[in-house]
């Protein structure tokens, strides 16, 4: 059935893997870095955990210089359509590389982490793989790289998640995690293996000709994109599949909360842009073309359950890693938003609202690691007059929460703008969905202001006079943090113009 | 008796269609973790069955190296399932994912 290939085809073939390793070169690096993590590990003795954190930092500051030259490189698919090399896969690169910084930074923030566990040997290289998956999410082209690129994510992230071996929350945490990961992976598998059996392709361009050349059941891609959405959808943590959120935001060590909650996210978001906008047929306007009603409806649905259960469920928590767990629900239909609008103003603005996601909630992920280093706890109620007792962590935390709420004059206030604009300018059609972001950030007011209150307007109970012992490194990290956050609230000119560079999709016909 | 002679695309999509059923049942209803993910594998397998059946049909490759490599990653992840069930059970004393509920809002 099969033949062997010739001499020449051989030929070829090596000659197209040597021309495409050139755009690989950040990937390739990124591995090189995890292994030199593991050797440093095993190489150097007695305690390292500095040592090893800067080293992960340091290896992932010089990816920059592996990216940045991309720019120049001819954007196009790589590896027999494997991969692509475009704006949007770039500004995902830095974007990954970035919050991989931060995760670093915070785990060396994090006592529980450097006291309770034995051996951080694994730690930074687990991170270290998990940033080099999600630059791989963001970059796929083709069913199959996208399926082995979120299985590194979510292997990774399994691991992770339960590094606090002995800590019976983390393994819980890890347990549920595996547990809802591994099914909506299947999942997503059996409608990938769906839409393999009607175009007899995997690469999602290719996919995309074949449905708008031949047709399609809408029944069966109605199934098969409910079945891949599952995939995604757990990934982004939007309602019908965020069950395991909570629990494992709860339970995780809390960098890897931070991490997970804006690397897997983004990576989540920018593979279900890819895979949407790219494969699946869309007919330019949205509700004129039946075959692009089919997701969008999905979409929709899923922001507006989000938007509305995120916010509401996040009034009754008394947990504060919990409640960012639920206020990141709510982020994830805001996000959403975005991408319903299916215009370069909408993938424009979801990508300017995942930067300052990626700042606001790593920040606020930062003050809850250096209280939790202060009371040992993350309960609400132990936070009461901790304002007066560690200034710059409070003001830092106010600033990163208006930031969540999408109050000005701050970067959430831009993002939110941003989004709701570009539904808006989509007509009438969208006007209700905006109306609804704008009702549920009102609830989410409520529950964020409740951390500041109970910081600066109520007294602790047990009398705590210590003074700050927060290490100035930190210090330092968390003012840049908040000075970024309220910058980019008044001059985000720049960052608009980079995400609206990045919106340049490979193979996208829609707008 | 012509469907049970001729062997076509319809079987190996029920049989897979089953199977995914059977896998997604387990999942929902067991309370045992590692029965859990004997589910999971059920479901990963229907997916392999569907891959490989068109890939017969449709006359390509990617259906089997697609297999290929759902096999390999459905290993590595059981690999890690089971270190973190060892891990539960050594805390908890237990693999009921019912009993294993300590965080409640």
């Amino acid at each position: 059935m099969f033949q062997l290939p010739s001499g020449a085809e051989i030929e070829s073939i090596i000659a197209t893997l040597k021309s495409s390793v050139g755009f690989f070169v950040p990937e390739i690096w990124l591995s090189v870095l995890f292994m030199l993590l593991i050797v440093v590990d095993l190489a150097v003795k007695g305690r390292k955990n500095n040592l090893l954190a800067s080293v992960a930092a340091l290896g992932l500051a010089a990816t920059f210089f592996f990216i940045y030259p991309q720019h120049s490189l001819a954007t196009g698919e790589i590896f027999f359509g494997m991969y692509v090399l475009d704006e949007f896969a770039l500004f995902f690169k830095y974007f990954f590389v970035i919050s991989g910084i931060l995760a670093v930074l915070v785990s060396v923030a994090d006592e529980q982490l450097n006291r309770d566990v034995q051996s951080i040997g694994e730690y930074y290289a687990l991170i270290i793989a998990m940033v080099l998956g999600m630059i791989m999410m963001a970059s796929s082209t083709d069913l199959l790289m996208m399926f082995l690129s979120m299985e590194l994510v979510g292997l990774t992230a399994y691991v992770l998640t339960g590094y606090l071996k002995k800590d019976a929350r983390s393994s819980e945490a890890a347990l549920k995690y595996l547990v809802y990961g591994s099914v909506s992976s299947g999942l997503m598998l059996y409608g990938f293996s769906l839409i393999y059996g009607m175009t007899a392709e995997t690469n999602i361009m290719k996919i995309s000709a074949e449905l708008a050349l031949h047709g399609y059941d809408p029944l069966l891609m109605m199934l098969a994109s409910l079945l891949i959405l599952a995939g995604f959808g757990y990934k982004i943590g939007a309602v019908p599949f965020h069950f395991w959120s909570p629990d494992v935001y709860e339970g995780a060590p809390t960098p890897i909360t931070a991490y997970l909650s804006v690397g897997s996210k983004a990576a989540g978001f920018a593979i279900l842009m890819r895979f949407f906008f790219v494969a699946i047929p869309h007919g330019g306007e949205p509700f004129q073309d039946i075959a692009g009603l089919d997701w969008l409806m999905l979409l929709i649905v899923i922001a507006v359950i989000s938007m509305v259960y995120g916010n509401v469920v996040a009034l009754w928590q008394k947990n504060v890693k919990r409640l960012l767990a639920y206020s990141s629900i709510a982020h994830a239909g805001y996000v959403l938003l975005g991408i319903i609008a299916m215009d370069e103003l909408g993938t424009q603005a979801t990508l300017f609202y995942l930067l300052g996601y990626l700042l606001m909630n790593i920040g606020a992920f930062y003050v809850v690691i250096l209280i939790a280093n202060r009371t040992g706890s993350e309960n609400l109620d132990d936070y009461r007059g901790l304002g007066r007792k560690m200034p710059l962590a409070g003001a830092a935390l106010t600033v990163f929460l208006i930031s969540l709420v999408g109050l000005p004059p701050t970067i959430g206030f831009i993002g939110k703008l941003m989004i709701f604009s570009a539904l808006l300018a989509k007509g009438s059609v969208y006007i209700w969905l905006a109306l609804i972001g704008v009702l549920t950030s009102v609830i989410a007011l409520y529950y964020y202001m409740l951390i500041p209150l109970n910081m600066y307007l109520r007294d602790s109970k047990q009398p705590d006079e210590d003074r700050d012992r927060t290490p100035i490194v930190h210090q330092v990290a968390l003012a840049v943090l908040m000075i970024l956050t309220i910058y980019f609230g008044l001059f985000f000119a720049p960052l608009t113009d980079f995400a609206k560079a990045s919106s340049a999709m490979f193979g996208l016909s829609i707008y | 008796m012509e469907i049970l002679t001729n062997i076509g695309l319809n079987h190996y999509l029920t049989i897979s269609a089953l199977l995914f059923g059977f896998g997604l049942f387990a999942v929902m209803t067991r309370k045992n973790a590692i029965v859990i993910l004997m589910g999971v594998e059920l479901i990963l397998n229907a997916a392999n069955i569907n891959f490989l059946a068109f890939s017969k049909f449709n006359g390509g490759m990617e259906g089997v190296m697609f297999s290929l490599f759902i096999i390999v990653l459905a290993a590595a992840e059981a690999a890690i399932a089971l270190a973190i069930v060892i891990n539960i059970f050594k805390l908890f004393k237990s693999v009921d994912v019912s009993a294993i509920d300590t965080m409640k809002e």
